[in-house]
């Protein structure tokens, strides 16, 4: 049975309808009957980036009568190598109007609805009970656990996707009696480990895979037809155009959904995360051990006339587009040339936006340096909040 | 057998993709992996020897945990092992 066929009537398709999904609606899986399923689900698609571009794409496309949108960004350049949603005009707006105007131009009879808001554990659950199918597009561990929480909650279907670099990963969470995210991973790796795109890259293309792949499990979960992800974990790999299929299981001891649940409702994400809330400005924040400077905190520093070493661990083609002048070690030959690093002086660690750095300054302390702090934010919020002119990529 | 390193490690194995290893048991090959690779170690188990919570290991396509014997199972040249991590991205 379907999700969605015994919560609402089903509407009926118009001749127009008949026209437009005729290519559907001649496939014995989608019929008529399955058409009018579409157009009554109503589908929520959690970012409007990398895997919310195609997904929201293709639903639309597709015929589904309700797509909700969250964001709360603004498109940026540097989105546009695979947010295939936005365009170049498109800099600076809104990604939610942005979306928005692209998916009704697809298909005006298509009902929008826009949620401009950071998913938060406040408004979660508000906003995904109008939901019969969740699309989690996000791009953060807390978001992650979040939308899966929610959606165990209120017994709703998570088509779930992520990627990073050249790999993806994609299946169905928290369908009737199938495992959740949490007992796939009952907890999230500390942070800086994992690298976000951002920090990592990620090939334009492979959102695209992916999230094609989340919207054909959502179509499926709408029909009732088919073998969705659920109980499976997909594994892509573009860079050797490898597919390759994992079992999950439901993990009895499951803290949100096996037979003794411990989270009865939202939690602090952030803080299962091991994110720090935002440390009010001047408060030296540390993490793991290891002190977080601001910019400003080292543009004062340096202005002063203070000796320190920064230590820059992007890669060499980073340091082209954009560098404080600091010395440039990347990240994976450090443990290699620990000896040019000079142990007497305080020593700043750079990056991109301050996860890799991290993960430098809490080894060269392993490694008996005593005085290593991390720069917070990275180049970006030297970019951002000191020196305008530079280069942001 | 062969072991499959996951992108975000890959940095841990000098860039390798696939490991090949020759051993008996899982804990065997997990033990050959992390010696030629020590950096690995730290990123793979608790300073208790305990796989890490947000790392999973499959045998073939079988989750270790549900495994009856979980890391002593044995393991053929032909079996595989990957190394799965959490990833978050998507936008």
């Amino acid at each position: 049975m379907s999700t969605i066929d015994s919560l609402h009537e089903l509407p009926e398709l118009t001749d127009d309808d008949l026209v437009r999904y005729s290519r559907h609606i001649i496939l014995p899986e989608v019929g008529i009957e399955g058409q009018r399923q579409l157009k009554g689900a109503r589908v929520l698609c959690v970012g409007t980036g990398g895997l919310g571009s195609p997904l929201a794409l293709y639903l639309a496309a597709a015929g589904i009568g309700t797509l909700g949108l969250v964001d709360f960004d603004v498109v940026d350049a540097s989105n546009l190598q695979r947010q295939i949603i936005h365009a170049t005009p498109d800099i600076g707006r809104k990604k939610l109007d942005s979306a928005a105007e692209k998916l009704t131009a697809l298909n005006p009879e298509l009902h929008v609805i826009k949620h401009d808001t950071r998913l938060t554990s406040a408004n979660a659950l508000g906003i995904f009970k109008d939901y019969d199918v969740v699309a989690d597009g996000t791009d953060n561990f807390p978001t992650r656990y979040l939308v899966n929480d929610a959606c165990v909650l209120l017994g709703i279907p998570n088509a779930y996707g992520s990627i990073f670099r050249f790999e993806g990963q994609a299946s169905v969470f928290a369908a009737p009696d199938a495992p959740c995210y949490r007992c796939l991973y009952p907890e999230p790796p500390p942070p800086g480990l994992v690298p976000s795109c951002a920090e990592g890259g990620v090939l334009g293309i492979l959102p695209g895979l992916v999230g094609v792949i989340q919207a054909t499990e959502v179509i499926k979960l709408i029909l009732g037809k088919g073998e969705t992800l659920a109980g499976r974990l997909l594994l892509v790999d573009a860079l050797h155009m490898r597919f390759r299929q994992l079992k999950l299981r439901k993990n009895p001891d499951c803290p949100i959904c096996g037979t003794n649940r411990t989270i009865t409702q939202l939690i602090d994400y952030e803080q299962f995360c091991g994110i720090a809330p935002h440390a009010p400005a001047n408060v030296q924040e540390t993490k793991n051990g290891i002190p977080q400077i601001t910019v400003q905190e080292l543009k004062r520093r340096i202005d002063g006339g203070e000796d320190l070493y920064i230590l820059d661990v992007r890669e060499p083609f980073e340091y082209q587009i954009a560098n404080i002048g600091g010395k440039l070690i990347p990240q994976g030959e450090v443990p290699q040339r620990l000896n040019e690093i000079d142990r007497t002086r305080e020593i700043v660690v750079q990056c991109k936006g301050g996860a890799r750095s991290q993960h430098i300054a809490e080894l060269l302390k392993q490694n008996g340096y005593e005085r290593v702090v991390n720069l917070a934010g990275g180049i970006l919020a030297w970019a951002t909040e000191i020196d305008h002119t530079m280069k942001k990529y | 057998m062969t072991i499959f390193i996951p992108t975000p490690l890959r940095g841990y194995t000098a860039g390798k993709d696939v490991v090949e290893v020759e051993a008996t048991t899982v804990r065997e090959a997990l033990d050959q992996l992390t010696e030629n690779f020590p950096d690995l170690r730290k990123h793979l188990f608790t300073p208790e020897g305990k796989v890490r919570a947000f790392v999973n290991l499959y045998l073939n396509d079988e989750d270790l945990r549900y495994l009856p014997t979980k890391e002593a199972s044995e393991v053929k040249p032909s079996d595989t092992l990957s190394i799965i991590p959490s990833i978050a991205g998507g936008r």
